[in-house]
């Protein structure tokens, strides 16, 4: 088995709709500082990078040699990886399996997105099949809504349900000062707002937003040399299934509309984890929700109450602050959605929740805390760090 | 530098790249799309390990890795499994002016669902389970869109 792996360094930049003043390596740059400064490095500390964003975004295909001014790679073993939504918590993932091979002690995790510098829906098109998906899909918000309409068939759950998923996001980023959205909404407000594509209202949906995040990922070996407490990562997983839009809403097999690959890689790491009641067992979770509905039929894919269960969970306060298992106290994507970064940022969370290092998004006394990836080609990544060091490696 | 923005906004770089593709079919998409255009007919494939069949065809099974050999006439009716309906206008990428719906439809004979629009709808009556068919195009050309859409089948509940 590999090498017990820590985050011991933490960078995150502000999280704006448009950051006209830097350039993307420069955006880079700012996070890379603050996570090099965090962990007591330089430059020259760096063992490898790990760096991501989509491509498309931005229009520039070589991001890995063209941001090594500000990613600090210069001469360093680097890699780039593409996965969506997902590309943060890839991103975190491909660091963790650096690191846990032995041969680096010290990985730099980058993701970072300057959506502001381009059409979002534009260039997400171009990430579908152009036989059979492009000359009819319409972009990620019509795509989620057929995952909502297919939810509420078979679970009953409604708009309003989804709203409470809205809001309390909302809510949650009112504490968290690195969030770009700061709305103070009500139910009223999520089930006025305007259509965008039935049953997704502008109240239900992400920002565009510009933003980096960048993580250090120590080994055993040197974890305890870093001038934060490390945040251990206690296993990841990753599952996939997607080929076509029409994919990943059904299961082939049983015919039920919740969301296998997101199943699939939950109870895999749960099993090494040694979670049997996520709900119980977790203090905190920061969640790849990329809109409201996800807050429902997530909870119920990661195994945090049975099918249909969450909307009520949700209205009862179970995920809010100072409910059960509080779920993004960072405000989440629905607050922002640098998207190359915005899965990363669900692990600096989860890093800092660990650290007590929340400021005034911090839950008391975090010991577990689950992160996940969610892409748009329903690509899911779990991830679980943990206060206390593991007896061993779990993968 | 923050007194020399003062008197300068940042300057903006605009670009707009277009870049031509040609996409093979391949023999598995020719052979549907061929079906398609000259006679309307849907055709899958089905996998000789699991017996799914699916449309849209693939060449391999990705559950059982297997060549799925086997060509399957399918109805051109189906099930609407689910579907949105589009409020937003994209000024390059919208098929259809909005409002339009599109959804996922598997048709008759096949195990899997496939993405294609609506059309003829009352918004107020559609819901997941519905009955639909589909409207070929006049002009067809050898793509997924010489189907100009599903609507629901009149009479059925």
């Amino acid at each position: 088995m590999g090498k017990r792996v820590a985050v011991t360094g933490v960078g995150m930049t502000r999280q704006r709709s448009a950051r006209p003043d830097v350039t993307g390596q420069e955006l880079i740059n700012e996070a890379v500082r603050m996570a090099l400064a965090d962990a007591g490095m330089t430059r020259k500390d760096i063992d490898a990078v790990v760096i991501g964003n989509m491509d498309h975004f931005e229009g520039v295909n070589y991001v890995d040699t063209w941001s090594v001014d500000g990613s600090g790679a210069l001469m360093k073993p680097i890699m780039k990886l593409t996965t969506g939504g997902t590309t943060g918590s890839t991103i975190a993932m491909a660091a963790y399996y650096h690191v846990a091979s032995g041969l680096f002690d010290r990985v730099l995790a980058i993701g970072w997105e300057k959506n502001s510098e381009s059409d979002t829906t534009g260039a997400i098109i171009t990430a579908f099949d152009p036989f059979w998906d492009r000359p009819i899909f319409a972009g990620a918000v019509a795509g989620l809504a057929l995952e909502a309409t297919a939810y509420m068939h078979a679970t009953g759950a409604t708009e309003e349900d989804a709203a409470y998923v809205a809001v309390r996001e909302r809510k949650h980023a009112l504490n968290n000062p690195y969030a770009h959205l700061h709305l103070n909404m009500t139910i009223e407000d999520v089930m006025n707002s305007p259509y965008l594509s039935w049953p997704v209202k502008m109240g239900d949906m992400c920002p565009r937003t510009d933003g980096a995040c960048a993580l250090v990922f120590a080994s055993e070996d040197v974890a305890d040399d870093f001038p934060i407490k490390p945040a251990w990562v206690l296993g990841v997983a990753d599952r996939h299934l997607w080929a076509y839009t029409s994919d990943p809403y059904l299961d082939f097999k049983t015919g039920e509309a919740w969301f296998p690959a997101m199943q699939k890689s939950a109870r895999d790491v749960y099993d090494r984890v040694g979670i049997t009641d996520p709900l119980e067992q977790f203090d905190v979770a920061e969640l790849y929700l990329p809109y409201s509905f996800a807050g429902l039929r997530y909870m119920e894919s990661l195994g945090f109450c049975g099918k249909g269960e969450a909307p009520a969970l949700t209205r009862a306060g179970t995920f809010d602050m100072g409910g059960k298992c509080p779920v993004n106290p960072s405000g989440g994507v629905m607050s922002s959605n640098a998207i190359g970064a915005t899965a990363i940022i669900r692990v600096a969370e989860a890093a800092w929740q660990i650290q007590g290092r929340a400021e005034d998004r911090q839950v008391p006394d975090v010991k577990l805390a689950l992160a996940t990836g969610f892409g748009g080609c329903f690509w899911s990544d779990i991830l679980v760090l943990g206060k206390e060091k593991p007896e061993k490696a779990r993968g | 530098m923050e007194d020399w923005r003062k008197d300068q906004e940042v300057l903006v770089m605009e670009g707009r790249i277009k870049v031509p593709y040609r996409w093979f079919a391949g023999e598995v998409g020719t052979r549907y799309l061929e079906s398609l255009r000259d006679k309307g007919v849907f055709l899958g494939t089905r996998c000789p390990g699991c017996e799914k069949v699916y449309h849209i065809p693939r060449r391999h099974c990705p559950e059982c890795f297997e060549e799925c050999s086997q060509w399957v006439e399918l109805g051109s009716s189906g099930t609407l499994e689910s579907y949105t309906i589009v409020r937003r206008q994209h000024p390059q990428l919208s098929p259809l002016p909005v409002p339009y719906g599109y959804g996922i439809i598997r048709l008759e004979g096949a195990d899997t669902g496939f993405l294609h629009l609506l059309g003829e709808f009352d918004d107020k009556e559609l819901k997941v389970g519905d009955s639909v068919e589909a409207v070929f195009s006049d002009k067809r050309e050898g793509n997924i869109l010489d189907v100009k859409f599903f609507r629901p089948v009149k009479g059925v509940e």
